[in-house]
Parts: C-alpha cells; sequence; structure tokens
C-alpha cells in the first residue's frame, strides 16, 4: 500500500494525461523558441544580446531554479516515507526559491525596459520578453500550485489524491526547469558568444 | 469619465450596424427570446441545467456539440448565401447589396465559423457519442475534463456571435495574414474578437485532444488490443495526436499576434524588426495539420460504413492502420505549399511540393481500401451508403485538384484563385461534412433509439451533392479565368456573371439539402413510435456499440464486453457466442456545474481582452482558477449504480432471459 500510492492504477490515467499536457506546452515553447531564433537578429538598430543580457545573473537564476528542483524531489521523497511536515517543509523551501528566480526574472525585465530596451523596441526584444516571459508565466502558476497543493496537505493529509498532485506537480516543475536549460543555452549562452 | 474605463473600448457606436447585419442582431436575439418563453412555458429550465447542460455523460456532450455545430452551420451557410449574392449582383455600375468592409467579415466569418465551430464541433460531437462505446467503456478518461472542452467551445462561439451584435468582426480573412490583421491596418476590435473566439475554443480543443488519446490508450475494454480496434477509433486517435501537436502552435502565433495588437510587440509588424512572413509560417504550421485533423475522422467514419453496409471485413485493415499513421507525420511536412509565393526558393518549394503529392498516396490507399471492401460485398445503398459514394466522387475530384495545385509553377498561376477555393470546398464539404453526416444518420439509432427515415435521408444526401457540383464547378472554371478569391465587384467585361449566378444556384441547392436533412431528423423524432429501433442493431452492425440497447442507457454496458477478435461483435453473432450474465456495482461520474461556470469565466476574460476591459478580464481569470481549484478540492465525484438496477434494464429492453 504504502510506496504503491504513486503508481496506484486510477492515477496513472491522470499521469499519461499530464504527459500529453506537457508535451503540448513543449509545443508552445518550441513555437517561442523558432519565433526568438528567427527575429534574435533584428535588433531594429538597438543593442544585441551580447551587451544587454548579463551572464552572472542568468547562472544565478539557474542555480537557483535546479536547486528548487531538487528539492520539490525531496518533498517527493518524503512523500514516499509519509513524513508531512518534511514534504511542507521541502515545499516551501521550492516555494521560496521559485520566487527568487521569479524575482530576479522581473528585475531584469524592469531594469531592460527603463532602459528603452522594452518589448516595444525590436523584433529581438519582443521575442526575447515573450520566451523569457512565458517560462516566468509557467513558474507562477507552479508558485500558486504549490500555495494549493500545500494547503490540501496540512488540511486533509497525504492522501491518494494529494499524492497524485504532487507527483504532478513535480513532473511540471522538472519541466520548467528544462524550458530554462534550452532559455540559458539559447538566449544567454549564444546571445553572449554573439550567434 | 469613470464609466468609460469601466467599458474599456465600449461606446454606444459599438452597436450600430448597417441594415443587414440588424437583421441578422434581430434573428438572434428573437430566436434566443422564442427559445426562453418556450422553456419558461414548458418548465423546461430545470430539465435543461440539470439534465444536459451540467451533464458529464459523453453522448450528452456529444448530442450538444452537434446542435450547436448545425446552428454554427447554417449560420455561416447563410454568409456564403451573401457572398454569392454579392458575386452575382455586383458587377459595372451594380455594387450588389453589401459594403466592402462588410462583405471581408462575412467571408471573414464564413471561413472562421465553418472550420471551428461547425466542423470541429461535428467532429467532436461524434468522437463523444461513439468513441467510448466503439472501445466497449463507460465513459471517457476525465469526464469533467470533457466538459470543460464543450464549454469552452461554446463561450468561443458565444464570443464569435457577440462581434454581430457590439462592434465588428476581422475583415482579415479566416486567418487573418498580417500586416493586415495588425492594429496599424484593422484598428477595430474585429481581428480581437477573432483572435479571443479561436483561443478558447482552441484550448477546448487541445484539452479534448489529451482526453481521446488517454481514453483510446488506457479505457478500452479487456480483448480490445490496438490492432482490434474499429478503424474509426484509430482515426481518431490519428486526428487527436495532430491536436496536441498542432493546437499549441494556433495557441501560440494568436497570442503573440494579440500581444503585437496590445502591447506594440513587433512580432509580425513589417517595421519594427517584425516579420509577417513568420505569422504565415506558423499559422499553418497549425493550419495544415488541422485540414488533416477533420478529414481523418470523417475517413474512419465511412470505413465503418462501408464494412457494414457491404457486409465484409474492412479490406486492407493494417495498410489502413499504416496510412492514417503516414498522414499524421506527413501532414507536419507540407505546410508550405500554402504560400509557395512568399519567395522561399526553387528548392524549398520543390521540396514542399513534392511532399504535398507523397501524402496523396496514403489517402489513395484508403480510396482503394473502401473500394476493394465494396468489391463483391452485399451493398445496401441506405442513406449513409450515398453520402459516402458522392464523397468518393467528389473528394478524388478535389483531391486531383489539390495534386495539381502541389505543382509550385501551376499555384503561381492557380494561388489566391477561386480554383484554389474550389479545391479546399471538395476537401472541407464532401470529405469532412458529407463524413460527418453519414455518422450522424449512421449512429443516429444509438444515441436516440430512433431509426431516421430513409427517404429523407437519401434525398438531403442527392441534394448535397447535386448543390456541391451546381455550386463549386463553376468555380473551378472561374479560377482559371482568373477571378480571385474574396472578391466583391468585378467588370462586366470579364464575363464571369452568369457562372456566379450558377454558383449562387448552387448554396441554394445546398440550403434545401441542409433543411431537407434537419427535417428527417425532425420527422424521424415526430414518427417515432414506428421508427423505434428494438434490437439495438438495426443495421446487422459489427462493432460494440450495436451489442448495447438503443438508446444507450447512460452507462453505456451493463457488462463490459470482452473482446476476441476484430469486428468482434460481428464475429460474435456468426459463431453465437453467448456473453457470461456476471453483473456488477458500477460508478459514474456525477454531474457537474463547474465547467459550465468556468466557461463563464473564460467568456468574460475573452470579452474583457477584446474591449480592453481590465477588471472583467481579471474576474474572468479567477472564475478560471477557482473553478479548477473548485473541482479539485470536491472529492464526491461519483455515485453507484447497483447490479439489481442494470439487470432490470436489461431485462426491459431485451426481454427475460437474454
Amino acid at each position: 500500500m504504502e510506496n504503491n500510492l504513486v503508481i496506484k492504477a486510477e492515477n496513472s490515467k491522470s499521469y499519461l494525461g499530464f504527459w500529453i499536457y506537457i508535451l503540448t506546452d513543449c509545443v508552445v515553447f518550441a513555437s517561442l523558441f523558432a519565433v526568438y531564433a528567427t527575429l534574435h537578429n533584428n535588433t531594429n538598430g538597438g543593442e544585441s544580446a551580447q551587451i544587454l543580457f548579463s551572464m552572472p545573473l542568468a547562472l544565478t537564476q539557474t542555480i537557483i531554479l535546479l536547486t528548487s528542483s531538487l528539492t520539490s524531489g525531496l518533498a517527493i521523497i518524503a512523500a514516499l516515507n509519509k513524513h508531512k511536515t518534511r514534504i511542507l517543509l521541502w515545499t516551501v523551501v521550492t516555494f521560496l526559491l521559485g520566487s527568487l528566480f521569479l524575482f530576479l526574472e522581473l528585475r531584469e525585465f524592469n531594469h531592460l525596459a527603463s532602459m528603452g530596451d522594452s518589448w516595444r523596441a525590436s523584433g529581438f526584444l519582443s521575442s526575447y520578453f515573450v520566451l523569457v516571459g512565458t517560462h516566468g508565466l509557467h513558474i507562477l502558476i507552479g508558485l500558486l500550485w504549490m500555495i494549493v497543493l500545500g494547503l490540501i496537505i496540512i488540511k486533509k493529509g497525504l492522501t491518494a489524491k494529494s499524492m497524485k498532485g504532487l507527483v504532478m506537480f513535480n513532473l511540471f516543475w522538472h519541466f520548467l526547469d528544462v524550458i530554462w536549460i534550452f532559455i540559458f543555452s539559447v538566449v544567454y549562452l549564444m546571445g553572449h558568444m554573439g550567434l | 469619465m469613470m464609466l468609460a474605463n469601466l467599458l474599456g473600448l465600449l461606446n454606444v457606436d459599438s452597436f450600430r450596424h448597417d441594415i443587414i447585419q440588424n437583421v441578422g442582431v434581430g434573428i438572434m436575439t428573437l430566436s434566443i427570446f422564442f427559445a426562453s418563453l418556450a422553456l419558461t412555458y414548458f418548465r423546461k429550465w430545470k430539465w435543461l441545467f440539470g439534465e444536459w447542460l451540467s451533464s458529464l455523460d459523453h453522448k450528452k456532450i456529444g448530442v450538444m456539440y452537434i446542435i450547436v455545430a448545425v446552428l454554427m452551420l447554417s449560420k455561416a451557410g447563410f454568409d456564403a448565401l451573401l457572398m454569392r449574392t454579392q458575386q452575382s449582383l455586383s458587377v459595372g455600375n451594380n455594387h450588389g447589396i453589401l459594403a466592402s468592409q462588410h462583405y471581408q467579415q462575412i467571408f471573414s466569418s464564413h471561413g472562421t465559423t465553418m472550420i471551428f465551430f461547425a466542423a470541429m464541433g461535428l467532429m467532436f460531437g461524434i468522437i463523444n457519442l461513439a468513441v467510448p462505446i466503439l472501445i466497449g467503456t463507460r465513459d471517457v478518461a476525465f469526464p469533467w475534463l470533457n466538459s470543460v472542452s464543450f464549454w469552452l467551445f461554446v463561450s468561443g462561439m458565444i464570443l464569435l456571435n457577440t462581434s454581430l451584435a457590439i462592434g465588428d468582426f476581422s475583415g482579415a480573412g479566416w486567418l487573418a495574414y498580417p500586416p493586415l490583421s495588425e492594429l496599424q491596418f484593422s484598428p477595430t476590435v474585429g481581428v480581437d474578437y477573432w483572435i479571443w473566439s479561436l483561443q478558447i475554443a482552441g484550448v477546448g480543443s487541445l484539452l479534448s485532444g489529451i482526453n481521446f488519446i488517454v481514453t483510446i490508450l488506457m479505457k478500452r475494454t479487456k480483448g480490445m488490443n490496438l490492432m482490434k480496434m474499429p478503424m474509426f477509433v484509430w482515426s481518431v486517435l490519428g486526428s487527436m495526436t495532430l491536436v496536441v501537436f498542432a493546437f499549441p502552435v494556433l495557441t501560440a502565433t494568436i497570442t503573440l499576434l494579440y500581444l503585437d495588437r496590445l502591447v506594440g510587440t513587433h512580432f509580425f509588424t513589417s517595421g519594427g524588426g517584425g516579420n509577417p512572413m513568420m505569422y504565415v509560417n506558423l499559422i499553418w504550421a497549425w493550419g495544415h495539420p488541422e485540414v488533416y485533423i477533420l478529414i481523418l475522422p470523417a475517413f474512419g467514419i465511412f470505413s465503418e460504413i462501408v464494412a457494414t453496409f457491404s457486409k465484409k471485413k474492412l479490406f486492407g485493415y493494417t495498410s489502413m492502420v499504416w496510412a492514417i499513421w503516414a498522414i499524421v507525420i506527413l501532414s507536419f511536412t507540407v505546410w508550405l505549399h500554402h504560400f509557395f509565393t512568399m519567395g522561399a526558393g526553387a528548392d524549398v518549394n520543390g521540396f514542399f511540393g513534392i511532399m504535398t503529392m507523397i501524402i496523396a498516396i496514403p489517402t489513395g490507399v484508403k480510396i482503394f481500401n473502401w473500394l476493394f471492401t465494396m468489391f463483391r460485398g452485399k451493398i445496401t445503398f441506405s442513406a449513409p451508403m450515398i453520402w459516402f459514394v458522392g464523397f468518393i466522387l467528389l473528394f478524388s475530384i478535389g483531391g486531383v485538384a489539390g495534386v495539381l495545385l502541389a505543382v509550385p509553377p501551376a499555384d503561381f498561376q492557380l494561388h489566391n484563385s477561386l480554383f484554389l477555393v474550389a479545391h479546399f470546398h471538395s476537401m472541407i464539404v464532401s470529405g469532412v461534412l458529407f463524413g460527418y453526416f453519414a455518422g450522424i444518420v449512421y449512429w443516429f439509432p444509438k444515441f436516440s433509439g430512433i431509426k431516421l427515415n430513409e427517404r429523407l435521408g437519401k434525398i438531403a444526401a442527392y441534394l448535397w451533392i447535386l448543390g456541391f457540383i451546381v455550386a463549386f464547378v463553376p468555380l473551378y472554371a472561374l479560377g482559371i479565368m482568373g477571378a480571385t478569391r474574396r472578391m466583391d465587384h468585378y467588370s462586366p467585361s470579364m464575363g464571369w456573371q452568369p457562372l456566379f449566378i450558377v454558383a449562387g444556384v448552387g448554396v441554394l441547392i445546398i440550403g434545401l439539402g441542409l433543411l431537407t436533412l434537419v427535417s428527417q431528423v425532425l420527422y424521424s423524432v415526430y414518427k417515432h413510435v414506428e421508427n423505434k429501433d428494438r434490437t439495438g442493431d438495426p443495421y446487422d452492425g459489427r462493432t460494440l456499440e450495436w451489442s448495447i440497447p438503443s438508446p444507450a442507457p447512460h452507462y453505456n454496458f451493463s457488462i463490459l464486453p470482452i473482446v476476441k477478435k476484430t469486428d468482434d461483435f460481428w464475429e460474435s453473432k456468426q459463431e453465437k457466442r453467448s456473453r457470461d450474465l456476471v453483473y456488477k456495482d458500477i460508478s459514474m461520474p456525477k454531474n457537474s456545474y463547474i465547467g459550465l461556470f468556468l466557461s463563464s469565466g473564460a467568456f468574460a476574460l475573452g470579452f474583457g481582452a477584446v474591449w480592453h476591459i481590465l477588471w472583467l478580464s481579471i474576474v474572468g481569470l479567477l472564475i478560471i482558477l477557482g473553478s479548477v481549484i473548485a473541482r479539485t478540492l470536491t472529492e464526491d465525484t461519483e455515485y453507484t449504480i447497483p447490479k439489481e438496477k442494470l439487470i432490470l434494464d436489461d431485462i426491459q429492453f431485451y426481454g427475460e432471459g437474454k
């Protein structure tokens, strides 16, 4: 009974459905990456990625997000051990890291916009803001999800249903990690190298 | 001042229209008024909400999809009639009945409504009705999500029709190419209506896609492995796979267009580093698969019908499955043939031209498989078969015209001409619509318990076939003579008027066909006592749906069937196999209003976004979030049907001891 909570048959439908949802979201990001690839040289007379983006900041964001993925994984391990307080603890840590990530991203957006390099400036910056911003929007949804999940676990304990929610949340959060790796490589690394 | 802020861009002028549009608004308002009056008079409001609008039963959701789709088909058909009237009259000094701007809105709304709300609605309607029963299960994988999909479809539909009464609709064609659809050239809210009605309905389709893939993969009854599934289920699996790969591209693309219009980004603008051709590429990366999303289930329906009415196993089952998956994959490699004239270069055009010709091969395989199924079969030419024969003839002609258009040099001549319009109507009317009509007629006894009147059914099919030929063959000729699409006025020296008049007569014949089709249903329901299907198997059918009573009970199967072969019901009849009468209690999903509530939030979000009413959009978003959370917190989502009830139901239909 204990560990079977994760792979309970009635949950497997939801897991498959959620995987397919993630696939569809991958296609959304694929489209946005394609748009970025097409437009990233159309700077409309403004600065290019090489000058605008800060590598140390992007690296810090990466480390924060990857660490949050680790902590959300630790929440799953705590759930398998049926350790309610530890689940909540790791979820809170994940939430804080996610919020910090989002804060840094919004600060960078604000910084760029105040310098006159907003989404209105060029096709390049439009595609940058929307690609990275869509990832940020997903992070925001993940944060809301964590709040709801945490409240459900506090109130109802670790039921099969909340376990299902926790597993799906983890899939979602790791997926956002993978997308961020691509953003880091394509937008920041390749931008830094002037590609 | 305060009020003006609360209403965004809305003002009194948003409600002022010309006479033709006012008549449309009047008809719409009166219909809603009389429908409400009738519901009040017969005291049916409670029944409507309790039994239907809140239902999670896949069959009821399917019926509602079809009702909405037929309404939209009539509305967009009326648009077609207006267009042909304009083109028959507007020659030389006469400028017809419509102003150019209004004409543009009409052809944009015709295309949008037909694809998204008529064709997609019929498709999801039939999939909902048939797929769960065909795979031997009691419901879809996520019944609540299914109702959310349907209600998002409805709220997209309502948003589109709101544009008739409040503001205007997009005049930028059914795919709203930039830079025309950008704020600079389309400053009114029309394009925003287009964006948001598609966005909302599109998310609904996406959720349906996920739902049916999981249903087909996880909910098949015992013994039905993939290669024993009815061909319709295979075609739906192919189509839904396309949905989950293609619709996210639509969602992303029209979001970018909306951002261009709302916050001044430069994705598709001509200046500022934007790239309008990128939009055209992206929209067709969704748009071409969309064509196959629509046609594959129609192919599946014909596969079932041909086998049933030829009393033969479907010829070449395995090759049919491979043909479906070849189409699924190839459909992502041909999108550029929609704009050979972009100037991508001879090599790129050559590649996409060849891929387009190659995709005709699996389609040809299917045509031959159907013909070989009929060969030496005991064919009954009932109404669904008439639709099928019409489809084979007209679809093949349209397909050959398509292969002609796949040759880039020929396409440079015929691009944007009425030849193209005739070609894709051949695919979508005589392919998609004929298929779905045949499917509705074929499965009608199963979900209603009433057999349809054959005579009226055949007349309807013949009228549609005749009307189609009269309406669209002239367009092939006109296209070759140089008539372009979306044209509202021309010089008499072109000599096109007679052909346009003939095409207009064709639209009238099609309209008559639609009326006959509807009267076929109404007449048969009126005479329901003598048309009652008492056997549950009116055609001596082959697949599982005919093994249960008609109308199908809401739990579908009192005992879940165990499948041994392809076309298992037919085989079990031949072997006189009897089923084990082991009844068990079953649990079914309870009705839920949350899907309906959620979609009202989606409408508020969309309407607010169209008119820049920020508070309304926020309210809509909160309603959506709240509904999802409320559903997550709902514990008690199922109820139990005791086995005694199942036994009683079975005895009532089959009689004692069967």
